[in-house]
């Protein structure tokens, strides 16, 4: 009688928990969904070329173009991986290799709690800090590509640095013996055995990254500038898929707004790319 | 155990029911609401009355939101706000809306306190906001580009500054884009290169307001009417108001409401 009871206790519970583990892909459907139903008529009524190779955003007057923000985007996103990239790589190898437990302890936290910070805080301090020091040293008007790069990379760190060390890790200890048998340095050997065999998930932490730094908005919509033109220089502002949204979903009605959903549907796309290129590498090699 | 559990549950949603049963039994009972919500202009100055409205009349809620001009017609022709707040002129396919003025605003051309420049031309603000002029030379001052700032599409600001200052032209794609007075005055106070529009009410110390065509932006100047960019601040009604509503609306029309505006730096209507 106990035995029987139990069991149909444990099958409720492994229900109710397949359940709520399908719930979240029910979400991810339906969000999926009502961008879709949103976004799709202005792709239908405009032309998809006019949408996404458009120069001119003007959508109260009947221009929806989102190319120089599509490019802005990508910008930003690369720039941010310019910095955040080495700083990142750096961090985990030295994680991984060189730091004793004590270090490891003290910094482990302090990624996490970086992780932790709002997205506002590094908008504001960027306004308050990096803006003017751009500004000042370098000429525009301080709201630019650089500015926003440098507080992005800053913020994909987190990001880069976990998943890399885990790569990083997971590489076999007989590589290194290996290669220490054969005489070479503690660094030959990370330059040339270790990050090489974990090359899949430095390349895959990179691309969540950029997947953090494309979907980022309000840390961006306040360093940016927000200009709707291609940037020309790296001091020159920019407005980003995300930023647009964000900027204009207020005041937005009839048109404009189904103009920012589509804005959606693009972004969506490219994160999904990114995404699936991201999990590709990862699961071909690390995860091995 | 689990009887104890039992009665701690039972015992919780007895409390929380009673506090529910109260609080509905108040809200009901004693205390109006009004909902207002639109330009983000107009919001602080509705606040500001709102709080004035609500000392001398403690039985009424009068909840301000914001969310621009457009959302405020979008609401109240939705029914989801009694009053709705909008700080350019309706269009054509708005006009089933009732208006009423409450007030009038001047939109403000700043720039940074350390600018020597206190005058310019519609003509050259035009250029500026177009892209034709694109550095401070051109106006007579150092040899460096113009960092211009200007409101994102659909605010009711830019599109009082469109009609009143670009007229047929556009505003240019280089020019950035902030998404409240606020932060257009948080750049301009920051940059000293920078120029942008913002309302008149929320002009201070921290940014400089240039003259138009020669004539300041001061109340005397908007009220003799020599100082022409100015826009009237309007709530918006779906047919006629509600009893709740037009106490609050006649009180924003009052001698009491109009002086608070006044003292805020904007124009009344009596004026």
């Amino acid at each position: 009688m106990t035995k029987r009871y139990r069991f149909d206790k444990e099958h409720l519970v492994k229900t109710i928990l397949t359940v709520f583990a399908l719930s979240s892909l029910l979400f991810l459907f339906l969000i999926f969904i009502f961008i879709l139903f949103e976004g799709l008529p202005l792709f239908l009524k405009v032309g998809l070329n006019k949408i996404i190779l458009g120069f001119k955003w003007a959508p109260t007057k009947g221009s929806f173009g989102i190319f120089p923000m599509v490019v802005s985007s990508f910008l930003v996103t690369f720039g941010a991986l310019v910095i955040g990239a080495p700083l990142g790589l750096s961090c985990a190898i030295y994680l991984s290799e060189y730091s004793g437990k004590r270090m490891k302890m003290f910094l482990k936290p302090a990624l996490e709690l970086l992780a932790g910070i709002p997205s506002v805080v590094y908008g504001f301090l960027g306004v308050i800090y990096i803006v003017p020091l751009v500004r000042n040293y370098l000429g525009g008007s301080g709201f630019s590509l650089l500015s926003t790069s440098i507080v992005l990379g800053v913020m994909i760190l987190p990001t880069i640095i976990s998943i890399s060390f885990d790569a990083i890790v997971s590489v076999p200890k007989t590589y290194r013996e290996g290669s220490f048998a054969m005489g070479a340095t503690k660094w030959q050997t990370i330059y040339k055995v270790i990050v090489p065999s974990a090359k899949s998930g430095i390349l895959a932490s990179f691309i969540l990254g950029m997947g953090r730094a494309i979907g980022e908005t309000m840390a961006v919509i306040m360093i940016a500038g927000n200009a709707l033109k291609i940037p020309t220089s790296i001091l020159d502002p920019l407005r980003t898929l995300t930023g647009n949204i964000a900027l204009e979903l207020a005041y937005a009605t009839g048109d404009h707004r189904l103009g920012l959903f589509s804005t959606g549907v693009v972004l969506l796309v490219i994160i999904m790319i990114l995404n699936y290129i991201a999990n590709f590498g990862i699961k071909r090699k690390v995860l091995r | 155990m689990p009887k104890l559990i039992g009665a701690f549950f039972l015992f919780i949603l007895t409390t929380l029911s009673c506090c529910y049963c109260n609080l509905s039994d108040d809200a009901s009972n004693k205390k109006h609401t009004v909902t207002i919500a639109g330009s983000t202009s107009v919001m602080p100055f509705t606040e500001k009355l709102a709080e004035h409205f609500m000392v001398d009349h403690p039985e009424y809620i009068i909840d301000v939101q914001g969310g621009g001009s457009t959302a405020g017609v979008q609401a109240c022709m939705n029914n989801t706000v009694n009053i709705g707040m909008s700080s350019r002129q309706l269009k054509e396919e708005e006009m089933v809306l009732q208006e009423i003025v409450i007030c009038y605003d001047g939109i403000t051309i700043v720039v940074h306190p350390q600018n020597p420049i206190n005058n310019l031309s519609l003509k050259q603000i035009r250029d500026i906001f177009s892209g034709k002029i694109k550095n401070w030379k051109e106006l007579g001052w150092v040899d460096r580009r113009i960092d211009a700032v200007s409101r994102e599409e659909g605010s009711g600001t830019r599109g009082s500054f469109e009609e009143l200052v670009m007229r047929s032209e556009d505003i240019d794609d280089g020019i950035m884009v902030q998404d409240s007075n606020g932060s257009v005055k948080e750049v301009i106070a920051t940059d000293p290169y920078a120029i942008g529009y913002i309302s008149l009410g929320l002009v201070d110390s921290r940014v400089k307001a240039l003259s138009v065509d020669g004539i300041e932006p001061s109340l005397k100047n908007i009220k003799n009417k020599t100082y022409k960019v100015i826009r009237p601040f309007i709530y918006l009604s779906k047919g006629k108001l509600q009893e709740d509503s037009k106490i609050f609306v006649d009180y924003v029309l009052s001698k009491d409401g109009q002086k608070i505006l006044i003292k805020e730096g904007l124009i009344g209507i009596h004026d």
